[in-house]
């Protein structure tokens, strides 16, 4: 079994994110970068099961800008064998990475497709379903366990009112979340090993997709400032605010 | 052109934040048809008929719908979006799974948990986990939105009187089979819904120590939630992760015990109504955000705060 996983590189999640003088976006210059955090979980996932001896092969790719193949790099560092990125400049919708997504799993053929459930920048929660609906394969989103059960696949989901299980036919897309497992920090020695590896780089163009963005972003703003608050100076002065103040308890 | 709303339901009673979506939907055009796709559920399709705002239900029934299944439902609600201007539903687990396969399918680049609409084609919604908000724009001619439920008011249960009209199946997705579905069944709200949210952080110390937390929340009739720090060091399972990382939550009161208030974990309440602080370092970032701070020892005050609730009359459930 192959498995193909896509990692995000984001804004570092312990960055204060910052927006631009101009509002035209947030601040990304001399910015900490990381790969999106539940894409972390979704390579654990494949090289663990990779481990056990279910999978012969993961393979990371990412769209991004040049840079995006540090993310590459990083799952590579953590296990995958080999890597795939797609250069794209400026913002790339959801919608537009399905479609590279779906051009690279048309060529890759993987029997999986390992992402995070949402990228921690444009919050939008969409790629993985988009890439499912477009392979017209079935999508287990927001995973919490995967178990492989003679070539189907068993996934419990995390939903709103608790757990779900569903039963999925491979070739499929996981969405991970993070309670699916626990990623592993990539050794030094397995850091050295992946600077071997291979990266594949790609041109967006070269893929016949058309990846213009449907969504114009008028303006980006910071979110409106929280009143400056009260110290109080004891429990019971505090219980007196809640209950008479604020009217909350 | 109308917009079709897609009801969320257990196929006897409609989930709450379909109203949420009814009433988001009703800003951006007053004409809302809403689809409600299952299987013998005509109570459910009832009570989306009596909707403010709803003025057409478009009921689909299947054997296979009784379940939700995101390759069940997508080809129905893509079946219909010929007569409308924009396909809405809530950004919950819900919405989030099914939405972007319809617009995928639709080619149409959907927008995700919206706050407000602007206009019928502009809207804002928050990116970083809330640390910024993005005014968008699209351009396609059919829009698929969700709307986050917390930022629109439900729509009352009463008042409508849609006509209910069924529409075809669509064929069943084979390769993907619902098992089981477990509710969690607590005697404590849901953290993401919860009028109130109490929280630990690093300064709990221990697992153990989160009883304090635990007996607060009795009190207040709140749900628990903690931050990363406690999270990773294994004090509480990261299912009560407030954070960019874990549940944003907006509760009318939020109280944040021992939490020091990291970017992330500030990304995931700091919206909250009233937010009450308690932490010994007087310095801790989380005093910026609370309306109201106590710079005290949380193993004194926390006894203390139960102390002093246990002398009021009444508190708000």
């Amino acid at each position: 079994m192959k498995i193909l996983v896509a990692v995000k590189r984001v804004i570092d999640y312990n960055v204060q994110i910052r927006v631009k003088e101009d509002n035209s976006g947030v601040v990304t210059d001399n910015v900490k970068m990381s790969t999106n955090p539940p894409d972390d979980n979704a390579i654990e996932e494949a090289v663990k099961i990779k481990e056990t001896g279910k999978a012969t092969e993961v393979v990371a790719v990412s769209i991004g800008e040049e840079k995006a193949q540090e993310t590459v790099r990083k799952a590579l560092a953590v296990g995958a064998d080999r890597g795939i990125l797609v250069k794209t400049e400026g913002v790339v919708e959801p919608l537009s990475v399905s479609k590279l997504l779906q051009k690279i799993v048309e060529k890759e053929k993987p029997d999986l497709v390992f992402m995070g459930k949402q990228a921690i920048d444009d919050d939008c929660n969409q790629t993985g379903q988009m890439l499912s609906a477009l392979l017209n394969w079935p999508q287990a989103t927001f995973a919490s366990k995967i178990e492989i059960k003679d070539g189907k696949l068993e996934v419990t989901r995390e939903i709103d009112e608790g757990l779900e299980t569903i039963e999925i036919n491979v070739p499929a897309i996981v969405t991970c979340d993070l309670r699916l497992n626990e990623p592993r920090y990539a050794s030094l020695p397995n850091i050295m090993k992946a600077k071997k590896k291979p990266i594949e780089q790609l041109n967006a163009s070269d893929l016949g997709v058309d990846i213009s963005p449907r969504i114009e972003q008028i303006k980006v703003e910071e979110p409106p400032k929280r009143k400056a608050g009260i110290k109080v100076s004891s429990v019971s002065e505090l219980v007196q605010k809640l209950k008479n103040e604020a009217k909350v308890i | 052109m109308s917009v079709l709303l897609i009801a969320e339901h257990n196929n006897k009673e409609l989930r709450p934040f379909t109203l949420n979506a009814a009433n988001a939907a009703s800003q951006i055009d007053n004409d809302v048809h809403a689809v409600i796709i299952g299987h013998k559920c005509e109570e459910a399709a009832k009570a989306l008929s009596k909707l403010e705002f709803v003025k057409k239900v478009i009921q689909v029934e299947a054997a296979y719908y009784e379940n939700f299944v995101a390759e069940n439902f997508a080809p129905v609600i893509v079946k219909l979006a010929d007569n409308y201007s924009h396909i809405i539903s809530s950004a919950n687990t819900f919405g989030k799974n099914l939405m972007p396969r319809i617009a995928a399918a639709l080619d149409t680049s959907q927008i995700s948990d919206i706050t407000k609409v602007i206009a019928p084609d502009t809207f804002l919604r928050p990116i970083y986990a809330g640390n910024a908000f993005a005014t968008v724009k699209s351009k396609d001619t059919k829009k698929c939105v969700t709307i986050r439920p917390t930022s629109f008011d439900a729509c009352e249960s009463t008042g409508g009187s849609a006509s209910i009209e069924k529409a075809e199946a669509s064929e069943e997705f084979s390769k993907t089979k619902f098992v089981k579905r477990e509710e969690v069944k607590s005697d404590r709200p849901e953290l993401g819904t919860a009028r109130v949210v109490v929280s630990g952080g690093r300064g709990m110390q221990s697992g153990d120590n989160f009883k304090l937390i635990t007996s607060l929340a009795d009190k207040l009739n709140a749900a628990i939630g903690a931050s990363r720090a406690a999270v990773d060091a294994g004090y509480i399972s990261n299912d009560h992760q407030v954070g960019q990382t874990g549940k944003v939550v907006v509760p009318d009161l939020y109280i944040a015990v021992g939490i020091s208030g990291a970017i992330q974990h500030l990304a995931g309440m700091k919206e909250s109504k009233v937010i009450v602080a308690i932490n010994k370092d007087g310095e801790a970032p989380i005093f910026s955000v609370a309306d109201y701070g106590l710079e005290a020892d949380l193993f004194e005050a926390v006894p203390q705060f139960l102390e002093e609730l246990n002398k009021l009359n009444t508190i708000q459930k």
